[in-house]
């Protein structure tokens, strides 16, 4: 199967959990979402040899951008 | 794994509240847990306006949407900072562009840093050495949705910051044991001073992971980027530690940031005075501030 993650592509074969496919490529399964041909699943879900996998980044950064959320008061 | 409202193929599996959703049940359960921490924390109420801070971030994306939905009078506000030669601004303006064109109702306005106070983020950047892109960003920002939401007349400010954001800064200042930032780190921020506007939080108790699938499930198109400039940023190599803690522990982060709250707000773990600061109103723009003569904003632009 084909799994995508930002610019970076693995085939790995078929069989396993996109858990366990997460975690062999070396993230983090909280990190990650995971979109099967085209459709968001869960990550139990287990993935076929013809599957085409996207795994979406969740995290976002900066939180300094907008309000004083980390309490800072610089006015 | 099967929805436990429709035991249809589920979406998404919320560990810390043991439920799975489909995407139909999944976006409801978003939108109405959305509007119970509204009510919950007496954030704003039907007929407050509201100005949206949005960056064509999954966050700011989804909220707005959800807002809407709720029937909430809301604004929304796109900053252009000119980042990367305004190549990631464009980007990021093009994405609340056309959600707002694909949307009723979904007003909003535009503030250019650069045509309105004649330098980007960045060449203010280069011009103060020493000073992070980031903090410069945030500054900047938290000036302009202040005026904005004065002259406007707007009730309160509304940020799509949520719980992943809110546990890294926590982790960030108690690993410092900055009290007074401690003492006001919240989802609802109340106005101290007749400038300063109110600020929610409306998706505070939201896990990062839910907000991306809510704008996936909901064909919402946001920036999937990251800021260039957040690469390597400490909040997320925090997030990164945090979300570590959490595929060990189930709700880690939930209980790390709420339990906080709790402690805080009910248990007397910090004292309140910390969260009061004097505040006087800047010289130039009138805009509260806690230095003597003019705020940090006017400040940056002083000719030295």
């Amino acid at each position: 199967m084909k799994l995508v993650y930002r610019e970076r592509e693995w085939e790995l074969r078929g069989g396993l959990t996109a858990r366990a496919a997460i975690k062999k490529i070396g993230l983090d399964p909280e990190a990650v979402l995971v979109v099967r041909n085209g459709q968001l699943v869960t990550d139990d879900t287990l993935l076929n040899e013809a599957d085409e996998v996207k795994l979406i980044a969740v995290i976002s950064g900066g939180v300094g951008g907008s309000g004083h959320s980390q309490g800072r008061l610089e006015l | 794994m099967k929805c436990k409202r429709c035991r249809g193929p589920a979406v998404i599996n919320m560990r810390q509240h043991k439920l799975a959703l489909c995407g139909e049940h999944f976006t409801e359960w978003l939108i109405s847990y959305t509007e119970r921490a509204i009510e919950k924390y007496s954030m704003f109420e039907r007929g407050d306006r509201l100005l949206l801070a949005v960056s064509g971030g999954k966050d700011s994306l989804a909220l707005w949407e959800v807002l809407l939905g709720l029937g909430h009078d809301v604004e929304a506000l796109y900053i252009d900072l000119g980042i990367d030669d305004e190549q990631y601004s464009e980007e990021s303006k093009a994405k609340v562009e056309r959600f707002a064109a694909g949307k009723e109702g979904a007003a909003f306005s535009v503030v250019n840093v650069k045509s309105t106070y004649g330098k980007s983020v960045l060449e203010l950047a280069q011009e103060k050495r020493g000073r992070k892109v980031c903090s410069l960003c945030g500054l900047v920002k938290r000036h302009i949705m202040n005026r904005i939401a004065y002259e406007g007349g707007f009730t309160a400010i509304a940020t799509g910051h949520n719980l992943d954001d809110e546990a890294a800064v926590l982790f960030q200042n108690a690993l410092r044991w900055q009290t007074g930032y401690l003492a006001r780190q919240a989802p609802v921020l109340p106005t101290t001073h007749p400038h300063l506007a109110r600020k929610v939080k409306p998706f505070f108790r939201l896990y990062e992971r839910e907000t991306a699938a809510y704008a996936l499930v909901r064909g919402i198109d946001y920036i999937y980027d990251e800021c260039p400039h957040s690469v390597g940023a400490t909040t997320i190599f925090y997030k990164e530690l945090l979300n570590q803690l959490e595929e060990r522990s189930r709700g880690a982060k939930q209980q790390f940031y709420l339990s906080f709250l709790r402690a805080r707000d009910s248990q007397g773990l910090l004292r309140p005075e910390l969260t009061e600061v004097e505040l006087g109103e800047c010289e130039k723009c009138g805009q509260p501030t806690t230095a003597p003569v003019l705020c940090a904003f006017c400040r940056l632009w002083e000719v030295k």
